[in-house]
């Protein structure tokens, strides 16, 4: 029998167990959904409880970011560490130092963007596109508290610039602005940063990741905006970490490991 | 929430879905699944989750199809099955 039947009624019946589930949600914006209400005889409103308390205590207007950031600081941590791993992984199985990839020769096309006349309008529009990419990216990085944005965005807008410089150009060009020693290196300091902020309160005997005890380092008056300003600290280390490893992973992936050539 | 948007978005959501699984050139899918990332983007600004559509259309949207192309650029292009 054919495998694709076997794959379409697996598809359907699981496509039917989640309709199922769906069913049991509350609607959009529900008031008595568990997320709006809050348990009965218990705790208040998470959502409330956010919307009313998260401006006073961080001085965040936007709420994700206070959120993602402050309050569940830990999880945003190993969400960095994950994507960290993740571009280790891919290193670790593609990346061949030294090592002949006898199959495939890599398609030697120099084509790059700098000083070849031949491609001077691919070259020119590169070059005036790749700023306004990173400036903006770094605009996303830093209003992030009062806009949406942070780190992951930013970072991932940072990565794609450098990409797109090897995309027109080929491999050796972006690796030229950032190469590869320098990229791990940013990568293992994102989350080196991301930590420090974790641990200098512990330093000062409070809990990891509580923020508010830096008021005497940052010279910031009161907790809350030692609160705030940890957060934009954060989302760089985040940045830093995202930006070399999108980065890694499409250098990897597009010369099989070998850094050279072109797509 | 405009409830005739949000049902346009989701028949070319579906209609996207079905073909970039359909299509037998791997190029033509991964570009396909990049319009899906577009429209699922579109979907959650409408809904108000405007940091989830940012990381969206820069995450699902921008680099994963960049990635898709760069590895299938390094395989044989056209599908068996």
């Amino acid at each position: 029998m054919n495998p694709k039947i076997f794959a379409s009624i697996a598809v359907v019946i699981t496509g039917l167990v989640l309709l199922y589930g769906v069913s049991d949600f509350p609607t959009f914006g529900d008031p008595r959904s568990p997320a709006n209400s809050g348990v009965e005889g218990g705790a208040p409103s998470t959502s409330l409880y956010y919307i009313n308390e998260s401006y006073s205590a961080t001085k965040v207007p936007n709420l994700v970011t206070s959120v993602l950031a402050d309050y569940r600081s830990y999880d945003t941590m190993f969400e960095t560490v994950v994507v960290f791993a993740a571009g280790m992984a891919i290193f670790a199985i593609l990346r061949c130092v030294g090592k002949d990839d006898g199959a495939v020769v890599a398609p030697q096309r120099k084509s790059s963007i700098d000083g070849d006349h031949n491609r001077i309008i691919v070259g020119m529009t590169c070059r005036l596109a790749v700023p306004v990419v990173q400036i903006f990216a770094l605009y996303v990085i830093a209003h992030g508290h009062y806009s949406p944005g942070g780190g992951f965005q930013g970072g991932v807008m940072l990565g794609a610039s450098f990409i797109l410089i090897a995309l027109a150009g080929n491999l050796e060009d972006a690796l030229s602005r950032l190469s590869e020693r320098s990229y791990m290196a940013l990568a293992a300091l994102g989350i080196l940063i991301y930590a420090g902020f974790g641990v200098l309160p512990q330093v000062l005997g409070k809990n990891f990741l509580d923020y508010g005890a830096l008021q005497k380092i940052l010279l910031t008056d009161g907790p809350e905006m030692a609160r705030s300003h940890s957060m934009l600290g954060v989302e760089i280390g985040v940045a830093l970490t995202v930006m070399s490893i999108m980065f890694a992973i499409f250098a990897n992936l597009s010369s099989r490991g070998t850094l050279k050539g072109g797509l | 929430m405009i409830l005739s948007f949000d049902i346009i978005i989701l028949i070319f959501l579906i209609v996207a879905a079905v073909i970039s699984l359909n299509v037998k050139d791997l190029l033509s899918s991964a570009m396909i699944y990049g319009i899906y990332g577009f429209l699922i983007c579109l979907l959650w600004a409408e809904m108000g989750a405007v940091d989830v559509a940012f990381t969206e259309a820069t995450v699902g949207a921008g680099v994963s199809t960049v990635l898709f192309i760069a590895t299938i650029l390094n395989t044989r292009r056209k599908s068996s099955d």
